[in-house]
């Protein structure tokens, strides 16, 4: 926001709102990344860690939840500043959900310690975190646009998610050679696709933040439009 | 500036603005407005002080001639026919255009007759119709069930929100065309003001309303169209969701957000 608003408390809330959503961005997306750690490195305690995290983010979108409400119901914002406030509502919602996701990869990794799978099998971890690599750079790039509120560089969050859905689909034809060739491996191969999968949705997840930040700037709803459309809608 | 004063296709306009000068002496207060108030509809004028939406709300029923040094230069059309040159007895228009102001203004003298004393001027009525136009005026303006019983009471003696009633319903009781409230609750409780809000909703099944206010949640709450004015010129004219939830113009979001000044 360039200008500010005659009531200087009324500024402060919306930046700091702003920025508790960059820290609960941040705090996601570092999740989603030792997640990975632990499926790479088959580590039982950094999974644990992962999940430890969980209350911590949970808790930051009550708390930003509640924040909303009171701004809403003291300020009556209009215009930019509502949908600002509109567009929070709906991202925390989704960085809450990439929290989920993290868990659920910590989640699977804890199992597969668990059953003894081992690296022996030489999985293709390696594109997985190709996949987690991108997954985690598109949700960082899409916060940086809402720190900045920069329309261009969410138009290129959406391009480039495309990028995400076409990794996992290779990801997918790769396991499913892996489970024809060696039968043993189909348990563990399974947990991987729901791995590649939940990577998948982290992709989803910056790709609808890119789209709030749109909203915010121009007040154009680009939902479900394919991303040629999007780019001709805000210009 | 030129704001687009164009209506959806399918709004009819009741009063129309075109290239409207107003001079207070050598003051040019209002500069070339165009605008199309829509038939049957809430219009609300936001703006700062001193924007000129007054000004432009006292030039649709020539309220302005009280003043010899201000003049209106262009023209209001109600039904395509210029107000400002009509020929026609000016009492005649206001009686088309009625108008309620900031603080209520109850004639000295009862209830009943604060009513009664403006339709008199146009018609004469049997008492029983009289009557009966009185409990509509009131019916319709939210009072009546308050004041039934003490129609012969002074008007004064009523809180500043029913005084403020009493005065739409003696507006609406000579059953004009276009309906002016300016800032019609300044001076009221929320209550009270809710209460308004409330009729003017009601108002607009029959009348054009157009209302100036200070309250720019109140423009938000109870007018179809908003037009926001700064400095003489009519900066942004539209349907209110879209005026308050993506203006078209950065001055009127910098005013709706409070970034003004």
């Amino acid at each position: 926001m360039s200008d500010k608003h005659l009531s200087t408390q009324f500024d402060s809330e919306l930046s700091g709102i702003s920025t508790r959503v960059l820290e609960m961005g941040g705090l996601v997306e570092a999740q989603v990344a030792q997640a990975m750690y632990a499926l790479a490195n088959f580590s039982n305690e950094t999974a644990s860690q992962v999940l430890a995290q969980e209350d911590k983010v949970n808790q930051m979108e009550l708390d930003i939840d509640r924040e909303l409400s009171s701004i809403i119901a003291r300020r009556q914002p209009t215009a930019r500043d509502l949908r600002l406030l509109i567009a929070v509502s709906k991202t925390i919602g989704n960085l809450e959900r990439v929290g989920d996701e993290a868990a659920r990869i910590a989640r699977t990794v804890q199992r597969l310690v668990n059953t003894g799978v081992s690296s022996r099998l030489r999985l293709p971890v390696s594109d997985v975190a190709f996949e987690a690599t991108l997954a985690t750079s598109l949700l960082r790039k899409a916060l940086d646009a809402f720190a900045r509120l920069d329309v261009d560089k969410a138009v290129e969050v959406l391009k480039q998610d495309d990028q995400i859905d076409q990794e996992f689909e290779g990801l997918m034809r790769k396991l499913i050679t892996f489970m024809m060739e060696d039968p043993r491996t189909i348990s563990s191969s399974i947990d991987l696709v729901f791995v590649a999968k939940a990577i998948e949705r982290v992709g989803d997840h910056a790709k609808n933040l890119a789209e709030q930040i749109i909203y915010i700037v121009k007040g154009t709803d680009v939902r479900h439009n394919p991303v040629e459309a999007v780019e001709s809608m805000v210009r | 500036m030129d704001a687009k004063v164009e209506l959806p296709v399918t709004e009819k306009p009741k009063l129309s603005v075109r290239n409207l000068n107003f001079y207070y002496g050598h003051f040019l207060a209002l500069k070339n407005i165009n605008l199309d108030i829509p038939d049957r509809k809430v219009t609300a004028f936001i703006g700062p002080s001193g924007c000129g939406k007054s000004t432009l709300l006292r030039c649709f029923n020539r309220m302005f001639e009280l003043y010899p040094e201000q003049r209106a230069e262009g023209q209001i059309l109600l039904d395509g026919q210029n107000i400002l040159k009509s020929k026609e007895d000016v009492s005649l228009i206001r009686a088309k255009i009625g108008m309620v102001f900031q603080k209520p203004t109850p004639f000295p003298m009862s209830i009943y007759d604060n009513i009664a004393f403006g339709v008199k001027l146009f018609e004469t009525l049997p008492r029983v119709e009289m009557d009966e136009r009185v409990e509509w005026a009131l019916k319709k303006a939210a009072l009546w069930n308050e004041v039934k019983d003490k129609l012969n009471q002074s008007g004064a003696g009523l809180s500043g929100g029913q005084q403020q009633r009493l005065c739409i319903a003696r507006g609406i009781a000579i059953k004009p065309e276009v309906l002016l409230l300016d800032e019609p609750c300044s001076a009221l409780d929320p209550i009270s003001t809710g209460k308004i809000e409330e009729l003017i909703h009601e108002l607009k099944v029959d009348y054009t309303v157009v209302i100036v206010t200070h309250n720019m949640q109140q423009a938000a709450r109870c007018s179809d169209y908003t037009a926001y004015m700064y400095l003489g010129d009519l900066i942004e004219f539209g349907p209110t969701s879209e005026l308050f939830m993506k203006p078209k113009k950065k001055d009127t979001e910098d005013y709706i957000t409070g970034r003004f000044g």
